[in-house]
């Protein structure tokens, strides 16, 4: 009697064990293709790539391989090209963004105000974040191109230039040339992210502010401002990371020239393995820029632990 | 219909004890209340005898049958949600068919399902409607409807009618107990309204803290409360509670309160069944918790009242509820007659020995 | 008072036929000059409108040229890499959102790092690794690449749709008698199905886009996508002015019909990849 009792239950106890086993491997099974693909096609090189910063890379040379120890890194310190580009990036990152975020947060508050057409409005205005960003890179040379854009005529018309030329084929101005494709390009993107951290705010704040006594300027200070801190904070410091490495523009429109001149660490990167096929010197280079972001992300992280700690 | 038996259940998240061994047998068609403060485990009750939790120990069997590592599909049961979880892309009849489509029941009968719970629920005419079209009470109707079609073994319910205003709450209430009635199903129904509770069950099972506190009919737990949990957590306004010092002698048992006053328990002790010679295994001079509720407080009794002083003055229509102070304690009142009194005034009020309810001050547990 | 009120809707209204005028006009005058036939081009300089228009640039693009193949290719590249992406980010977004396993945070935690290191310097490692294995000039490597690199974002936001949907509406199915797959199939599924097509929007638009990898991982004039060809185009014959931009304007089509697809979710698929965690 105790005999079967006992047996019974250790059949019932040996079912439920490989349905709980298949139960807990459920959610593995749903992550592991999408992660098998990531490890295989972004950490792996990630890692191969940190690997042919220390070696002999190059395309077309069958013999190249060896390690080669810190020497990349020796010939990068005193590169001049990589400085200028060190320095291009800083103002192709830092204009960008603050321009982007101060127009984007100003199409934002026009926004934020109902108004019939505002749908349409919308669509419009947002419109530039879907085109390509070859395309936007193409449409912008084209825009500066005296041949068939009207930008270095209107430019002359005004008197800013003495003659209708091209801006990105001025060494001291080219820079500009991506960094207007790249403010009408990106504009979008802080409208719609600040857009909707606006209208997260409840409504009912700025009544009690007006009733408080509050005008419009006081309103903007002392509840949008505050409000959108947060979301201006995290986006501002994501999107100076993405613009960072934003290569895609520079090379349509300039491939780095005139003479490195509108050359970022990005593009460089880019320029060294597809047009001298060196991939060790670009790994070496993408090991120095991957040092730099990690630097400022662990700055952003630890101001913002300080801001925490001081709400 | 099925009974439900729930042996030692424990639920723990990590570290966290959620259920503490729950033991609780629901019979064939009984309506089981599972009431209790917001965090006290019943939801989680419900969710496993569902099968929408793992059991950490323990087993519920359902008709005797252990389902521990049963699917919930595999369980027939209902569950009506708080949230009514209706699909938002069928219609009605859709919703409420879906659990007999998935089991291949035929089109006739699956119609006549249907057709039966919607004009119980009066839903024929929205039939075709999706929920997004439907107001807060007739969701709830296709949520119960859904559960209907079913006939289940057991009809699960979690808070169903918390999302609905006042008066919706009191008509759903009579119509579950209508429904309840004429299907005599079994039923789990977790609320934390006390009023809920008492007017639905056949018995209630009261949790706090994972543990369960007391079972039985709505009026056992109105009448004796097995500890100072139940006695406050049931009945509105709440039972009055006042901490005191028990003394017996040979002859009688009272109660100092502050001040001195007493409070005799002579014919509590006699309505409790005790013996006084039995009753003296409370310790002389144990503190305890004396509870009354303020329904049974009685004002102008003439003779033999304590002096309180009126400290606010709440009429509620059917009666008022009178604040009151007396000495250094504070409670309350409730009188179905209305009250002239004014704030300030000294009222004459007698707590009836019948009446009080004695506590262990020390660990809830009712004495007597 | 009323001045200032109808002062203030002026300067509003203005405000925003500029940053329409502003962001309209490239894309205008990239039209402009597609339909401006050659002779034109050059003899009337800067004029908002040609004095005769003709589709002669896009005749001989479509007829005379390889952009056919780019469009098709690119289609199939980003077709493909969307239709893959989606699938294997409704999965993995569905068990971000619905269990609660161990690892969970570390594989959000390797998403988010995805998100945020330089892709190109991943440009010369992989070429070498998918040159052995033949996948360099082919459309299936491309695909291999751009489903990798868009699967984290797009398991984000598949994540945040099924997030907003209850989950006791699975819950009742389950208890209806569902399996959780039929639940998902057939409760959960015609749900996110706005959210879906979304992601795919998403993730075509950025296929589409993609230039960098192209260029390195594609030489061959036959295995080009859009970008590629365009850009090749431009540096062989780069006083074509009116061609290129009839293939610009194409190129743009497609993108232009997802954006209309995907507007509404504009602000759910830019804060998926960034803002969480």
């Amino acid at each position: 009697m105790s005999l079967v009792a006992s047996s019974s239950r250790h059949i019932s106890g040996q079912r439920p064990l490989l349905q709980r086993l298949a139960m807990a491997s459920e959610p593995y099974l749903y992550v592991a293709p999408a992660l098998i693909l990531i490890v295989a096609v972004m950490l792996v090189p990630l890692v191969l790539g940190l690997s042919y910063a220390f070696r002999d890379v190059r395309l077309l040379n069958p013999f190249s391989g060896g390690f080669v120890g810190l020497d990349h890194f020796r010939v990068l310190a005193s590169d001049v090209a990589f400085a200028r580009a060190l320095k291009n990036t800083l103002l192709w990152a830092g204009a960008s963004v603050s321009l982007q975020f101060t127009f984007g947060l100003i199409l934002a508050l026009l926004l934020d105000r109902p108004f019939r057409g505002r749908a349409i409005a919308q669509a419009l205005v947002f419109l530039p974040w879907a085109v390509p960003s070859f395309l936007s890179g193409l449409n912008w040379a084209w825009m500066f191109n005296p041949v068939v854009g009207p930008l270095p005529h209107w430019a002359f018309a005004l008197g800013l230039t003495s003659a209708p030329t091209n801006l990105l084929s001025d060494p001291t101005m080219a820079m500009w040339g991506p960094i207007i494709a790249n403010v009408w390009w990106g504009i979008p993107f802080f409208a719609i992210t600040l857009l909707a951290a606006l209208q997260a705010i409840p409504r009912d704040l700025y009544e009690a502010a007006s009733i408080d006594g509050a005008n419009a300027v006081q309103r903007f200070l002392s509840i949008t401002l505050p409000f959108l801190a947060p979301t201006i904070a995290i986006t501002v410091l994501l999107r100076t990371v993405w613009i960072a490495n934003f290569a895609d523009l520079i090379i349509v429109m300039t491939n780095g020239g005139p003479a490195d001149r509108t050359q970022i660490v990005a593009s460089y990167i880019f320029t060294q393995a597809f047009r001298r096929l060196d991939f060790g010197y670009a790994s070496a280079i993408a090991v120095v820029l991957l040092v730099l972001l990690m630097t400022y992300s662990l700055l952003i992280v630890l101001l913002r632990q300080s801001l925490l700690r001081r709400a | 219909m099925a009974s439900i038996d729930i042996v030692g259940i424990r639920k723990a998240y990590g570290a966290l004890q959620i259920l503490h061994g729950i033991d609780l047998t629901i019979r064939d068609g009984e309506f089981i209340v599972l009431v209790g403060p917001s965090g006290c485990g019943k939801s989680t009750l419900l969710r496993m005898i569902a099968g929408l939790e793992d059991i950490s120990a323990g087993e519920i069997r359902i008709d005797g049958r252990r389902v521990n590592d049963l699917p919930p599909r595999d369980r027939d049961i209902a569950m009506v949600f708080q949230s009514y979880a209706l699909y938002p892309h069928m219609t009605v009849a859709e919703n409420m068919s879906y659990s007999l489509r998935l089991r291949k029941t035929g089109r006739e009968k699956i119609a006549a399902a249907i057709d039966g719970a919607a004009s119980i629920l009066g839903l024929n005419t929205l039939m075709e409607r999706r929920p997004k079209a439907l107001s807060g009470g007739q969701r709830q109707r296709v949520a119960m409807g859904r559960a209907i079609v079913r006939a289940p073994k057991a009809f699960l319910f979690d808070e169903p009618l918390s999302n609905l205003d006042a008066r919706l709450r009191e008509q759903m209430r009579g119509e579950i107990k209508k429904l309840h009635h004429s299907l005599s199903a079994t039923s789990v129904y977790v609320t934390h309204d006390q009023i809920e509770a008492m007017t639905l069950a056949d018995r209630i099972v009261a949790l706090n803290g994972g543990v369960v506190q007391q079972v039985g009919t709505p009026l056992d737990l109105y009448d004796r409360p097995a500890n100072l949990f139940v006695a406050g957590f049931i009945g509105s306004p709440a039972m009055n509670m006042i901490e005191g010092r028990y003394r017996s002698d040979r002859v009688s048992a009272w109660v100092e309160l502050a001040e001195g006053l007493i409070l005799p328990l002579h014919k509590t002790l006699q309505r409790a069944g005790i013996d006084e010679e039995e009753a003296a295994d409370v310790e002389d001079g144990a503190a305890v918790t004396i509870g009354i509720r303020p329904e049974h407080i009685f004002l102008d009794p003439g003779v033999g009242g304590f002096e309180a002083t009126v400290e606010l003055i709440e009429p509620t229509g059917l009666g008022t509820i009178l604040h009151l102070r007396l000495g250094g304690v504070s409670f309350k009142a409730f009188s179905l007659e209305r009250s002239d009194a004014a704030i300030g005034d000294r009222l004459s009020v007698s707590l009836p020995p019948e009446r009080l309810h004695a506590f262990d001050a020390a660990d809830g547990v009712r004495l007597i | 008072m009323r001045k200032r009120q109808i002062a203030s809707t002026v300067a509003h209204r203005t405000a925003i036929v500029l940053y329409i005028a502003v962001a309209l006009f490239p894309l205008y005058w990239l039209l402009k000059v597609s339909v401006t036939p050659n002779d034109l081009l050059y003899t009337e300089g800067v004029r908002l409108w040609p004095s005769r228009t003709g589709f002669e640039h896009y005749i001989f693009v479509l007829k005379h040229s390889d952009f056919p193949r780019f469009f098709a290719n690119s289609l199939i590249v980003s077709g493909a890499t969307a239709i893959i992406v989606t699938v294997l980010a409704a999965t993995a977004g569905y068990a971000l959102s619905r269990f609660t396993f161990r690892g969970k945070y570390w594989i959000v935690a390797l998403m988010l790092l995805t998100q945020m290191f330089p892709l190109v310097m991943l440009v010369a490692p992989i070429f070498k690794m998918l040159s052995p294995l033949g996948l360099t000039n082919s459309l299936t490597g491309l695909v291999i690449v751009y489903v990798a690199f868009n699967v984290p974002f797009a398991t984000f936001l598949m994540q945040s749709f099924f997030d907003g949907i209850p989950k006791e509406l699975e819950e009742a199915a389950m208890i209806d008698g569902a399996t959780r797959f039929r639940a998902f199939r057939q409760i959960i599924l015609p749900l996110t199905l706005p959210g879906i097509a979304a992601t795919l929007g998403f993730v075509f638009t950025a296929a589409w886009s993609e230039l960098l990898f192209a260029l390195m991982l594609i030489s061959s004039t036959a295995a080009s996508t859009f970008p590629v060809g365009l850009l090749s185009f431009v540096s062989k014959f780069s006083v074509d002015f009116g061609q290129m931009m009839a293939a610009g304007v194409m190129a743009l089509i497609p993108a232009c019909l997802f954006f209309l697809l995907i507007q509404r979710y504009l602000v759910q698929g830019l804060t998926a990849g960034a803002v969480k965690g």
